[in-house]
């Protein structure tokens, strides 16, 4: 891709500074560092209470968590992991590299913009204070402690004080998501450079546009739910209890309507990222890029179809569980086309391993697994002996930690020199890399067997069988979140400009516009649209 | 006047301040609803000043914030493609919502063809219902539930069909409006679209009569089972987004007035307008399936 007109600082606008320059800003650059940064954090802190529950599974018994605290761990957990770590990060991204990609001088709607992540940090202290209140014995005596799905009834009429907190905490990141998805959909269909056609954008602009069309078809289905919830909980509404002729189970239907379009909002963006890294690397064209965009596609409708394959043993008619199960299947060949594509393009391609790349080929054999276990619990009769099992929690798992996480990993080390000027360091991703590749198998794979052992999920104890595996489950734990503290390292490091400085184009394989601007890339890039051709 | 350079805002304080409102909007609404319901468990009454101080705040922030974009505007620094990505916005705002509605129209239907039969015993269901209440019976509207609780359907032919005829007739008077400004007949314009403002009022005020007469009259309560829960959930959200739809035309009316229109630079109306159109729609839905069949 070659462009008429190459941005170039620009010295007429001045670049504001300070407190001021983060705090009202609107610039996509600097609000995607702060989201980037911001699901960093989350990372951390949900990685944090991960440990809690690691080190009271290290042993069967009871040691040093009560199993209501314990509760609370794996319930915040989830939520600071897909509200606070993924989603943001996918956003940070999104917000750093469509803009850079398309040739937009930044997002249509940049005010918005900064709404949109400055409602964040607010919506998750009002979380995480009822998880500082029940930890600290002040206030809330517990946090939300339903798990992340807030089944009704344990989230209505059992639900703890903090529910109601937790509810208008969704609502603000459901808010903050429609507009995050409404200004990268515009940003797509109205801001890329002459030229630049929908069919030439790169991989990684387009799993975005589709995901921010899910998440704006979804996350308004979040809203109604917990909106129902609230008024189950303090206006005397029926929703949820059959006794005023509701039913939990609606609960479960509007849930994962939500739920199942979010897990595909959580690793589309991450296909469109390994997408873009894998044929810098293998230095070839992507194979089948068009199919790349229709498989994309097709995963996003399909996912609207397959909500119920989470609640085969909730019991429905036999022909919704027939229909939810052959779609759930279905779901496979777009995705199989995708890791053919992958495969094919490292085929015979002259391939080396920089630490983008490295990520990158983990994320496709790992994301794989996942996807394959994933392929095992649709299958209805097979499901009744997996659900609510260790088996479940090591599926997504891989799909989320060894998919999404390291597919942002990926993206970090790839795209850090744009940002920052600097290469990261080396020695400390390869120590980040291999630490946290071992450490995350060691952690997961053995979750499989526990689970098809019959060890159920979220659960503080366990039967003495499972004593083994599960303290090498912990051990991978704490080893996989200590092995975090290299990224932050190079985080720091790249954050503080200190390390080889990075050329224009630090990978001699890359494509795509956001090569073509300085590294570190000005404040304002692209105010003159470049010509694509 | 339009520019052709896309408008890149310089750094603005409202997007803060305005999570700073949401944010005590949120804690203190929590707050407010657990001491407001339940003022055994939740002492104090706190909850409610910092819920209408955030609300406060959060809607003066949104109304100075629109003002700088409506002086930006004014000011001729908003190109051509500004105005097509606010307008794509909107729509996809106004879709958002769509699947907002959508869940609580997907949570009546379950309700209507799969929990009142199955609990009538439908299905593979007959011993539900012979162990947990034999003596109900399916129905829809659902006037009893299962613990016995009674209440009365809302029929669809007195007052709501008059707020239905009222709506439709409001869709009419703002799309003459609208022609008259891209004719740029201003007297016409606002004429009818005041007329709009005014239809909305009216549907509004006879929504509140309704409502009274639900709850004095007829035991139709937002505890009187699945049917209220429902009813009420739909229409008052509905009802939420007429006062929104009827404020967001007072609004370009007003600036209709003040001469910030004409047939091309019109955003704003035009968002107001189809904001009107689809809250229009989901009320034909309403009509349909809440108050009808």
């Amino acid at each position: 891709m070659s462009t008429a007109a190459t941005a170039h600082d620009d010295h007429h606008h001045h670049a504001p500074t300070g407190l001021k320059r983060w705090l009202f800003s609107t610039n996509h650059k600097d609000i995607g560092t702060l989201y980037l940064w911001f699901s960093f954090a989350m990372f951390l802190v949900g990685g944090l209470l991960a440990m809690v529950i690691r080190t009271e599974l290290l042993e069967p018994g009871m040691q040093f968590v009560d199993p209501e605290f314990f509760n609370q761990m794996t319930t915040v957990h989830g939520l600071a992991m897909v509200f606070g770590a993924v989603m943001p990060g996918f956003v940070g991204f999104a917000n750093w590299m469509i803009p850079l990609m398309i040739g937009a001088p930044d997002m249509a709607l940049p005010r918005m913009n900064n709404w949109s992540f400055w409602i964040l940090p607010f919506a998750f202290a009002i979380l995480i204070s009822s998880v500082l209140m029940s930890a600290f014995g002040a206030g809330h005596p517990s946090a939300p402690n339903f798990g992340w799905t807030f089944y009704a009834p344990l989230s209505t009429e059992y639900g703890p004080a903090s529910t109601d907190l937790f509810i208008l905490s969704v609502h603000m990141m459901g808010i903050s998501s429609i507009m995050g998805a409404i200004n990268v959909i515009v940003t797509v269909f109205n801001m890329r450079a002459p030229g630049m056609t929908l069919m030439k954008m790169p991989l990684f602009v387009w799993t975005w546009l589709i995901t921010a069309f899910l998440l704006i078809a979804v996350m308004p289905v979040l809203a109604g739910a917990v909106t129902m919830m609230l008024t189950d909980r303090h206006f005397g509404t029926s929703f949820f209890n059959a006794a005023g002729g509701g039913d939990p189970v609606l609960f479960q239907h509007v849930f994962w309507f939500f739920g199942h379009p979010e897990v595909y909002i959580m690793i589309l963006p991450a296909f469109g990222i390994v997408s873009s890294i894998i044929p810098t690397f293998a230095r070839k064209r992507l194979f089948g890029y068009a199919s790349m965009v229709y498989a994309t596609a097709s995963i996003a409708l399909l996912s609207f179809v397959v909500w119920a394959h989470h609640m085969f043993t909730v019991g429905m008619p036999l022909a919704g569980t027939l229909f939810f199960m052959y779609m759930t299947m279905l779901i496979s060949v777009p995705t199989g086309v995708k890791v053919f594509n992958w495969v094919a393009t490292m085929w015979r391609g002259s391939m080396t391993f920089e630490l983008p790349m490295k990520w990158a080929i983990a994320f496709v054999i790992l994301f794989t697994c996942g996807g394959l276990s994933g392929l095992m619990l649709a299958i209805t009769p097979v499901d009744f002996q997996y659900h609510d099992t260790y088996f479940v929690v090591a599926h997504f798992h891989y799909v989320l930690v060894s998919g999404a996480v390291f597919s942002m990993f990926a993206a970090a080390y790839y795209w850090l020199p744009k940002w920052s000027g600097v290469m990261p360091n080396k020695l400390l991703g390869e120590l980040h890399f291999w630490s946290s590749l071992i450490s995350v198998n060691l952690l997961f794979f053995p979750m499989h067997f526990v689970g098809l052992a019959g060890m159920p999920r979220r659960y503080a104890d366990y039967a003495l069988q499972f004593a083994d595996y599960n303290f090498w489950i912990s051990i991978g734990g704490f080893w996989f979140g200590l092995s975090q503290l290299f990224f932050l390292a190079v985080c720091v490091l790249c954050a503080l400009k200190k390390g080889e400085k990075a050329a224009a184009k630090p990978w001699d394989g890359a494509e795509g516009l956001e090569w073509e601007v300085p590294s570190p890339a000005p404040f304002h890039t692209f105010e003159t649209p470049p010509v694509v051709k | 006047m339009a520019t052709d350079k896309y408008y890149v805002p310089e750094s603005s304080p409202w997007p803060l301040a305005a999570s700073v409102g949401l944010f005590m909007t949120a804690f203190g609404g929590a707050h407010f609803i657990q001491q407001a319901t339940d003022p055994d468990k939740f002492q104090g009454s706190w909850g409610m000043p910092l819920f209408f101080i955030g609300l406060a705040t959060l809607l003066f922030i949104i109304a100075v914030w629109w003002r700088d974009t409506i002086k930006e505007s004014v000011g001729g620094l908003h190109s051509k493609q500004l105005g097509i990505s606010y307008r794509q916005g909107m729509l996809w705002f106004i879709f958002s919502e769509v699947m907002f509605f959508g869940a609580f129209f997907g949570a009546l239907f379950y309700t209507r063809w799969m929990i009142v039969p199955w609990l009538g015993g439908a299905g593979s269901n007959a011993m539900t219902h012979e162990l947990l209440w034999p003596n109900f019976q399916a129905m829809w509207p659902l006037i009893k539930t299962p613990d016995g609780t009674t209440t009365q359907a809302m029929g669809a032919w007195g007052l709501p069909a008059i707020n239905t005829a009222i709506l439709l007739t409001s869709s009419i008077t703002l799309t003459i409006a609208h022609h008259a400004l891209l004719e740029g007949k201003r007297g016409k314009l606002i004429g009818f679209q005041a007329a709009t403002v005014l239809l909305g009022v009216i549907f509004l005020t006879l929504q509140v009569e309704e409502y009274i007469h639900a709850y004095t009259e007829m035991g139709l309560t937002l505890d009187a089972g699945i049917y209220g829960s429902l009813f009420f959930l739909l229409t008052g959200f509905h009802g939420a987004h007429v006062t929104i739809g009827t404020i967001f035309l007072f609004v370009t009316l007003l600036r209709v007035i003040k001469g910030h229109f004409d047939s091309e630079n019109n955003f704003a109306w035009e968002a107001g307008a189809w904001y009107w159109h689809f809250v229009d729609v989901v009320w034909l839905f309403l009509f349909v399936v809440v108050y009808w069949l």
